[in-house]
This record gives structure tokens, sequence and C-alpha cells, in this order.
């Protein structure tokens, strides 16, 4: 009786927690091919076919644009995999945006030093990346453990603080001349382009996966991951089993934070080999949370959520050719958001359901 | 303008008036809505909203004052969606803002298209006519007058008013009960609900009106990140001020005095970089919430969805 | 004499338990009611029903002879009743004056009429004998002041029948006496009270009659000069059936508990520990009773890390923990069945498995270095779940899955599987069935057997009685006596527990 019970009702609560993802998705593609029909002046059928089509096409339609999208998707997994571990630990580390930037900044400062061997330079870029997120994330990190203070608010503020030290670092002391840039960096601290120079996908992509494998690892192998998760789901039956909140508080913030500068590094070292004037955010970090809420904060729901957010951003130019505005596609995620944000009605009914239930039973 | 060249202070001044304005309005309006207990990081994407539609409707009918009429309703619609998700459906506030700004940028670059069939930003409007000659005539301060707009004259009043309402007015007083303890209220009769609803649309429409500063107050176009995080300096604002409507306009005034002077700094050479200046508002409001700049006190329930009937 | 409030039939019930099952209750003008009885036994229930906070789901209520029908505290403040809850109703930085007119402001044009506020507060304090003033801010006057700002907004709204629940829990014996000059002010114009509480002295001191409650059911009214605090006693706590518990003597040895002078504040600032003192040894079951809130709570908490004390040492075999995190007490060798077993004994949506090895996770064999061995973790949780005979399709479960009583079992398996030398057991069988009861039981008195120090703590009369070598009676946060416990009577420790002492025979 008890294996079969386990893996047939393993498997319903699989279903269960897919499903209001898969809900949100299509109801955020139903409401997109109003905004469709509304562009184009098509009726429904033709409107969602050619959205449809469009998306398909520009993201997995041709063997480039499969390459193109698997160049979108690479910082999603970071900053997908960041906000996730924070959600976990039950923190909100809206700051993954400002991380991530920090670790671009890391990346291209890094990079520039010449005379190191690529084995252990693309390991330094990286692992600065990685340090200066960890630290950038502390911060807030700390100041709510220590004093209280929300990390929302903080993480917010440490993302403007980060775009304008960037940028000031970009336009001042890196500056390359006549430029909106910093210099290119060393060919040592270029991540490898596995199918050649011309196409930009590159090795961050798999230490990207490796990552959702690792973080996997962190999370449900560790004790480590054991405290975080704890500490999430009942801070008060952590702190009775011995976990300091404090410390996992931090530590959270720190790893996610590691993660998204990580992500930064990959971007620079893979993809822009330096690091360009920002005139507004980059959207990966806020990307990261409409990925990790979708994928429900787990290494696989990011993969995937990253996968479908990659492809959707990817296709965007594709979407331009049908003559669809991109926006379209951030419109999709911004309604994805919102509806996973009404995640709660599914959970307010459900709740509704079982009390009446009680009291009537 | 008629004259030449204006005295420096003026010059600063009549800037950082213009520069606070639309954190002004913002900042009001995350003042409403939080002192009833909802947290609204959506102001960002509301501004973004309103300052479209002030663009939009002043387009529409050649009419800037319509404009504005758009801008309080569309900031109010938004608003409300925030209003539905937090208050009724119990999700997390911050969520929804998120989804809330995310949602307002993508929907504003979507209709330059649709609406005006050009990307990134929209045709010029008749903007919001200010009468900057009879202004430079009053005694005194007709130089300092005539380098402002109407919205700054609108943002101080509401100042005031929004004072009053909050601790002068029955009204008031059941919004900050609401947002300190909710419980007590609901027990004493005042619908919580409602009243969390009011001070959320509310805040949309004064988040609205700080959009369309930016757009027909200022300019007279809407342009893809003309509001440049300046709903996130109004949440700074909100913070560094206490929650009290003139300490958050005084943050504002804290805050666009600080980009003006900039202005003015480069002018003289005096060389900290742009950057510096414009971080200058977040650094403060971390150091204010860590406590280093005097004690800030949001209100006891902020963020706290409220549940009726619970035991 | 006039019946102001009439209760009659009133039935309520809420998922699992019947909190009024078929109540009369009737309140003449002009007196002090008190509603008796111990914690759950369904006084704050019938007098939320009658304030409009529940609804009933049987009987009736009629006001001052009228049938009616009470749904939101609306409707009962229209009907002139007032409530004064447990847990203060004041906005914190509000002033007095403004907590009082929130809601019914007076108005001038549309500003609010703060002056006519202030001076109608005045006036009704005055004419009641309160000494207060309308300009203090609740956060910075003392409880007793505060309750009287409760007591003030029912009377500002017009309100001829006052509840109020616990009122003395958070007072001073000073305090308690000014409340009972204001209460008779209160009845010479005109107002009739009800008092819920658990509190003989005060009942005793301050009332008229007395509606004794217990486990939901009505036992008498009475008039209190007819009566006195041990028949009252008697009453509240009842003849219970004494579980029987197969007990040999207790062979106590070393001193492994120390308690010494213990004073903490609980979460609202107040003293719950006033010079707390206890011992407990190796091979004995030491039992706490009392009614809820007189500072068990605080009590573990601070015994288990969970709560620094203000004053005082705590020891474990002679090792002084006090102040010590939850991590070095468990190091040190105790273990904490704790009593609310969802906010602190398990993580719901964990499995079985993950929450066997709740506190002791980072320890061989469950992990080595930060690496968990989830076999060995699972081979544990089906040895706990086994010899527990916890009721469960496997360790893979989340623990919600559970009923209460095998979340409970299960606990006491993963405490009792530490191999501590400490147990401290808080309500270990709260809201749990009959079964899961009885093998807790057995459990605890076979551990004591074994050698370990147990540490009960129970609201349940009969369960402290049954289990424990000496019983401890905590009130009003501190332990008032230590009885034998085979020597001690319900009655005896119903009176302790209420406030009263024993007359020692001379």
């Amino acid at each position: 009786m008890a294996n079969k019970n386990t893996t047939s009702s393993k498997l319903r609560a699989a279903l269960n927690t897919l499903i209001f993802p898969l809900i949100s998705i299509v109801i955020a593609m139903f409401i997109a091919v109003f905004f469709v029909m509304w562009a184009e002046g098509e009726n429904f059928f033709t409107a969602t076919i050619t959205l449809f089509q469009a998306i398909w096409e520009g993201s997995f339609g041709t063997s480039f644009s499969i390459i193109e999208t698997l160049v979108f998707v690479t910082p999603l997994l970071f900053t997908g995999l960041a906000n996730a571990v924070a959600f976990k630990t039950g923190l909100f580390n809206i700051g993954v945006e400002g991380q991530f930037i920090m670790g671009i900044f890391a990346a291209a400062a890094v990079g520039l030093i010449p005379g190191i061997p690529a084995v252990i330079h693309v390991p330094l870029v990286l692992i600065s990346g990685m340090l200066i997120g960890a630290l950038w994330a502390a911060i807030p990190g700390f100041l709510k453990a220590k004093v209280g203070t929300n990390e929302v608010i903080n993480t917010i503020m440490m993302n403007f603080i980060a775009m304008f030290f960037v940028n000031y670092m970009i336009m001042g002391p890196l500056n390359e001349p006549g430029k909106a840039t910093t210099p290119i960096i060393q060919n040592s601290a270029k991540l490898w382009r596995f199918l050649g120079e011309a196409n930009r996908v590159n090795a961050g992509l798999f230490i990207g996966l490796l990552l959702v494998v690792l973080v996997y690892i962190l999370l449900w192998k560790t004790t480590i991951g054991y405290e975080l998760r704890a500490v999430g789901l009942n801070p008060h039956a952590a702190e009775y089993g011995g976990i300091s909140i404090k410390k996992n508080i931090v530590l959270a913030m720190a790893i996610s934070g590691a993660i998204a500068g990580l992500g930064g590094a990959v971007h620079v070292a893979g993809i822009q080999y330096q690091a360009i004037q920002l005139f507004g955010f980059t959207g990966f970090g806020f990307d990261g949370i409409a990925v990790a809420l979708l994928g429900k904060s787990h290494p696989v729901g990011v993969l995937l959520s990253a996968i479908l957010f990659g492809a959707l951003n990817s296709s965007s130019l594709n979407l331009q050719l049908a003559n669809i505005p991109k926006d379209i596609v951030y419109l999709i995620q911004a309604i994805i958001i919102i509806f996973v944000a009404a995640d709660y009605i599914y959970k307010w009914i459900g709740e509704k359901r079982k009390k009446e239930a009680m009291i009537n039973g | 303008m008629a004259n030449g060249s204006i005295p420096v202070v003026v010059a600063l001044l009549a800037a950082t008036f213009r520069l606070a304005t639309p954190l002004i309005f913002a900042a009001l309006g995350g003042v409403i809505s939080e002192r009833s207990g909802v947290v609204n990081i959506g102001l960002e994407g509301i501004m973004i909203v309103g300052a479209f539609f002030a663009v939009y409707g002043s387009s529409l009918t050649g009419n800037p004052w319509v404009g504005l009429l758009f801008a309080v309703i569309s900031g109010a619609l938004v608003a409300a969606i925030h209003a539905v998700l937090s208050i009724h459906l119990k999700a997390d506030q911050t969520v929804s803002g998120v989804a809330i700004n995310l949602f307002a940028g993508a929907l504003t670059s979507f209709l330059i298209f649709k609406l005006f069939g050009r990307q990134g930003q929209t045709d010029g409007v008749a903007a919001l006519p200010y009468p900057a000659e009879a202004m430079a005539k009053v005694p005194v301060i007709g130089p300092f007058l005539a380098e402002l707009n109407w919205f700054v004259f609108m943002a101080i009043i509401l100042v005031f008013v929004v004072h009053y309402v909050l601790y002068y007015t029955p009204l008031g007083l059941r919004i900050r009960a609401v947002g300190e303890h909710p419980k007590a209220a609901d027990t004493l009769g005042i619908n919580v609900y409602k009243i969390r609803y009011l001070c959320v649309i509310m805040s949309g429409v004064f988040a609205g009106l700080g959009g369309a500063t930016l757009s027909i107050g200022v300019m007279n176009l809407f342009r893809e990140g003309m509001v440049s995080g300046r709903g996130f300096i109004a949440l700074a604002a909100m913070i560094f001020g206490n929650w009290k409507p003139f300490g958050a306009a005084a943050a504002s005034f804290l805050f666009a005095f600080a980009q003006a002077f900039e202005i003015l700094a480069q002018k003289f050479g005096w060389a900290l970089p742009t950057e510096a200046y414009l971080a200058f508002p977040y650094i403060l409001t971390m150091l204010a919430l860590a406590g280093f700049v005097g004690k800030t006190t949001p209100p006891a329930a902020d963020g706290v969805p409220y549940n009726k009937g619970e035991r | 004499m006039q019946k102001v409030v009439e209760m009659k039939g009133i039935t309520k019930v809420f998922p699992g338990v019947k909190a009024n099952d078929d109540v009369n209750f009737e309140l003449l003008k002009g007196e002090i009611h008190v509603l008796l009885g111990e914690n759950g036994a369904g006084k704050t229930t019938l007098m939320n029903i009658l304030y409009g906070l529940y609804q009933p789901d049987a009987g009736e209520i009629y006001v001052n002879g009228q049938k009616v029908n009470i749904k939101s505290p609306g409707d009962a403040i229209k009907l002139g009743i007032g409530m004064v809850h447990q847990h203060f109703m004041l906005v914190h930085n509000f002033t007095v004056a403004e907590n009082i007119v929130l809601g019914s402001e007076p108005k001038k044009g549309i500003k609010i009429d703060m002056q006519k506020a202030i001076k109608d507060t005045q006036e009704l304090a005055d004419r009641y004998g309160f000494k207060i003033d309308p300009n203090a801010v609740i956060e910075d006057i003392t409880v007793g002041q505060q309750q009287k700002v409760e007591i003030l907004k029912a009377l500002y709204r017009g309100a001829d029948i006052l509840i109020l629940d616990e009122p003395t829990a958070v007072l001073t014996p000073q305090e308690i006496e000014e409340l009972g000059v204001i209460l008779k002010n209160l009845v010479k114009e005109g107002k009739s009270i009800i008092l819920i509480t658990h509190k003989l002295k005060e009942v005793m001191a301050m009332s008229d009659r007395v509606t004794i409650v217990r486990r939901g059911k009505v036992i008498d009214t009475v008039y209190t000069k007819d009566t006195n605090i041990d028949e009252l006693a008697e009453m509240m706590v009842g003849r219970k059936v004494n579980l029987v518990v197969q007990k040999d003597e207790a062979k106590p040895g070393k001193v492994v508990l120390k308690v010494e002078n213990i004073s903490a504040l609980d979460h609202r600032k107040l003293p719950a520990l006033k010079g707390v003192n206890l011992e407990v040894r190796a091979g004995e079951i030491v039992g706490i009773a009392g009614v809820d809130g007189n500072g068990q709570t605080e009590l573990i908490e601070v015994i288990t890390g969970l709560r620094k004390p203000t004053e005082g040492r705590v020891y474990i075999n002679d090792k002084d923990v006090t102040g010590k995190t939850p991590k070095d007490i468990i190091e040190a060798g105790v273990g904490h069945i704790p009593e609310d077993r969802h906010k602190r004994g398990l993580v719901l949506k964990y499995s079985l498995y993950e929450n066997a090895v709740l506190g002791s996770h980072y320890k061989l064999p469950f992990a080595k270095g930060i690496m968990m061995n989830y076999n060995k973790i699972k081979e544990y949780a089906r040895k706990l779940i086994d010899e527990f005979d916890v009721r469960t399709p496997n360790e893979e479960v989340f623990a919600s899955a559970l009923s209460g009583g095998n979340q409970q079992k299960f606990i006491a398996a993963r405490e009792i599987n530490k191999d501590p030398e400490l147990i401290i057991a808080a309500q270990p069988t709260r809201g749990i069935d009959v079964g899961a009861i009885e093998y807790i039981h057995k459990r605890l008195v076979e551990e004591r057997d074994k050698g370990r120090a147990i540490l009960l703590v129970s609201l349940e009369l009969d369960e402290i009685l049954a289990l424990s070598d000496r019983i401890a009676v905590i009130y009003d946060g501190q332990i008032v006596d230590i009885l034998d416990a085979k020597s001690a009577t319900e009655h005896e420790l119903g009176i302790l527990m209420a406030g009263g002492t024993l007359k020692k025979q001379a």
C-alpha cells in the first residue's frame, strides 16, 4: 500500500503545483492575443496564429533563433536561481538586478588584467562576480538580520546605487576613451563560444545549467539548504530546532547575490566582453523574479520558466518583423506575474473550502 | 522667458521646486496608501501610466487639461488592480507592486506604437499652458514664479490638503487607525477594506498626477524611460519623511535640491561625479532605515493583509 | 429585578470542539455578574457571541426583554453593549481621546472637533471617577490606564451593559482595587456588568453573582454571598475521571534542571515571570500546574533558549545555560516537546523524515560536514514511526498530513530519541485522541524510570496529577507552592491555581 500511495499522491501533488503556473501562462497568452488583435486588426483566430507563429519562429524556428534563445535564457537562469534561493528562505531579493550589475562591473574590471592564463583568468573573473554580488546582497541582508529593516526597500535602493556606481566606473576610471564602455576584456578572460565566434551562445550556458543542479543539491541535500528552507517555511520551528534565523538570512542573501553576480560576470565574459553604459536597468533581475515565481522557486521550475521567458524575449525581434510590437512579450510576462501574484486566490479558495468542510463535517 | 539671465539662486530654487514636484505627488500617494496599511511599490509604474495617458488625452482632444484627467483616471485604474490583488486576494503586496511596474512599462510601450504609430516616444502635444510672462511681473518673486508651472502649485497645495485630511478629519483618523491596528478599527465598526481601497486608489490618482507632471508639465511628449526611477525616489522620500505629508515633501525637496545643485556645481566645475548626486537619495534612505539618521516608523500594520474574522 | 440580557440555549461549534453547549445565561440590571471557568471553558466565546463577533449555531438572545439578532459589534453597540477585550484594541500612537472617539468622531464641519472630544472624554472620566489625561498617548500610559480607556470607549458609545474579558489579568494589586471601585461606581450609575475571569479572589471581592462554566456547559449560577472560594474552585475544576497511569515510586537522583530566581517579560514587554525557583531531578516528573497565561509559556521559553530572562540563572547539570541559544540548550541534553506543535514542533511542509532530524540535522550520522545523508535520515524516521506507532503511510508524507495525535507522537518520538537528560513536555497531549494520550503518558513514565528528568507543563489537572511526582503551581509568574503529588488534591490545586492560598493546619 505504501509505495503506490506515494507515487500517485506525489504525481497528484506535482500536477497541483504545475496547474496554476500553467493557467497563468495560458491566461496571459490569451490576453496577449487580444492585444495582437488590436495591434493588427485581425480576428481572434488569426491573431492567435500570428502570435504563436511569430513566437515560435523567433525562438525555436531556425537554428539561429534557437541559439539566440539560449543566449537569452542564460542570464535568466542565474537571476531566476538567485531569486529562488531568496524566496525559499522567505526573503524577497529585488536586488538581484543590482547584484547582477555589480557582477558585470567586476568581470569587466578583472577581465582587463593582462598576462594571466585563461585557465586561471576565467575562474578569477567568475569568482570576482560572485564575491561582489554576495557582498552587495549581504549588506541589506545584514541590515535585516541586525536592525530588522525590510530587505525590499533596501535592495531597491542598492539597485540604483549599483547602477550609478557602475556607470561612474564605466565612464570614469575604467572608460575606453571615446566610447561609452569599458575596454574589451582580455581573450584569456572570455568564455568559450562553443558554436563558433559568430554565435553568441557560450560556456556560460553550461555554467548556468550546472548551477541549476548545484542549487538543487544545495537546497535539498545539504544542511545549509535544510536550514534555509526551514527558516522560509516556519521560522518559529526553525528557531526551536536550534537554527539561527539571523545567520541564515544573511547567508541566503549572500548566496542569492553570489549567483546574481555570477550571472553578471558570465554576461560580460560570454556575451558583451565589456561593460556598457546603462541607461536603465538590464531587466534580467526583474525577469528573474518572474522566472522564480512562475517556477515556484524550484530549480527545475526555474529552468523551465527561464526557457519560456528567454524564448519570449528572443522572439521579440521576429515579432517586430511580423509587425507585432515587441512589447507584447513584456506584457505577457507582466500578466503572468500578476496572475502568479493572484495565485493566492487559488489558495484562498482552497482554504475556504477546507474550512467549510470542517465546520459542516 | 523675457530676461536673458536669471540670478543663480533663483534658478536653483526654481529648479528644485520643479524637480521636486513629481516626487511630491508620488510620495504623497505612497503616504496615503501606506498609512492605510498597504505597501505600494508600484508607484513607478503608475507614474509611467499617468505620464503616458496625460499625453494621450491631450493629443486626443487637443486639450491638456483633459490629458490631466486621463492621467488621474488611468492612475486610479492601475492602482485599483494593485488594490484588488493586495486587499481582496491578499497577494504579497511587493509582488503585486513589481508586477504593476512591469505591466505599466510594457503597456505604455505597446500603446506608443499602437496609438501613435511610433516607437520609443510619442508626438508632441499641447502641454499645460502657464502664464510665465504674467508671473514674471509679480513683484519680488516674479522671476522665480516665471520658472514654475501649474503642477508645482498643485503639489504644494496637495501637501497641505493631505496633511489636513490625515490629521484633522474623521476620515484621516480612521485611515491612520486602519494602518496601525486594523482589528481595533474593525471592532469599532470601521470598514477596513473600504478604507484601504480608497487609499490605494487615491495613491494611484496622485502618482498619475506625478507622471503627468513629467510629460505635459515639463516636456510635451511621452518618452520611454522618462520616469527613470522617480517612483522609487518618491518611495525613498516617503520613508525618509517618516510617512508624513510634510516630511515626504521636505524629503522630496531635499532630493530634488541635490539634483538641481548638481547642475549648478557642474557649471562651476565642482566635480562630484553625476552619479554621486543620482545615488544620493538612495544612500540617504538606507541610512535612515538603518537608524543612522533619526528613527523611521512605518505604520504598524503596513504590508500585512487584513483578514476579517481571524480568530 | 429586570433582566437586561438573557441568552437561551446558546450553542457554538468550532472545528473539532463544542465551545458552548446549550448555555443559558442572564444578567440582571445593576449587577456585577462573573463568568467563571478555566481556559477553553467557553466564557469568551459566549461573550463574543453577545458582542456580535461570532454568530451562535443555536439559541436566542434577548436584550431588555426584546429578542435580538446581533450580527456585528456595530449591532451590539447600538443595543448598548460594550466590550473590553482581553487584548486591548487601542491604537498605540493615538491619544486617549482619539482612541475613544474613533469611529464616532464629533465633527465641526469637515474637521474633527477635537476640543469637544477631549471635553467629553474628561467629563465621562470624571463622572465615573477615572483619573485620565485625554491627551496622553496610549503607548506612554500604564496598562491599567489603557484599560480605563477601553472602558471609556464603551461608555462613550452609550453602553449600559459592559463585558470585561479577564480585566485583572494585566493589573497590579493596586490597580485591581481601583478597578473594583470603578465597577461599583458604574453600577451606581445604572450599568450592568459581566466579568470574565478565572481568578477566584476577584470573584469574591467584586461580584454579585457567579455563573460557572466548564467544558462549554454551565455548571451553576450562584449568589457570591452564598458561596466561597473552595466551593467555586471545586465547581470550576470539577470531578474528572482520573487517568490511571501505572507508576512505580520515583527514585529521584541528582538535580538536572535548576531554575534560580528567573524573571522575564512577555512579548508585550509586561512581566511574565517574577522570580521563579524550581528544581527537577533525574528520575522524577515535576508537573507545573496553572491556568494558561500565568507564565508557563515564558518559563519554558527561557529554559529552552527561546527567550532571554531579565534576571536569574538556569542550570542544566550544573552548567550555566542562561540566555544561551536553543542550539546550545539542545546540545546540553534537552529534549523539548513544544506546546504548539504547529508553530514550534514541526515544519508542516517538510516531510516526516525531514522533521525527524529537526534539531540534530547537522550531526552524524544524519550529516557529514554539510552533506546530509537522507538514507540514514529516512531510516531514522522509520524507526521513530515504528517505535511510537505513528499512523502514516510512510516517512515521506508531509507532516501536515498526519492527525494531531500522530504528529504529537512523532514529536515525542523525536525528542525522546535524542537521548536527553531533561525532557520538557509542554501540553504534550493537547488536542489529541485518547490512544495517543495513553501512549505518551506511558512513555514519559518509562523515560522517568530510565533516569531522565522530566518537566511537565499542562493545563489539564488530571494529567498533572496522574503523571507528576511533585507538582508546582504557577500563578501570576511565580511558583506559589510545590506539593507532593501523592497527597495533593484537585481541590487544593484549584485554589492555588486561581490565586488562593491553602490554609495550613497549625
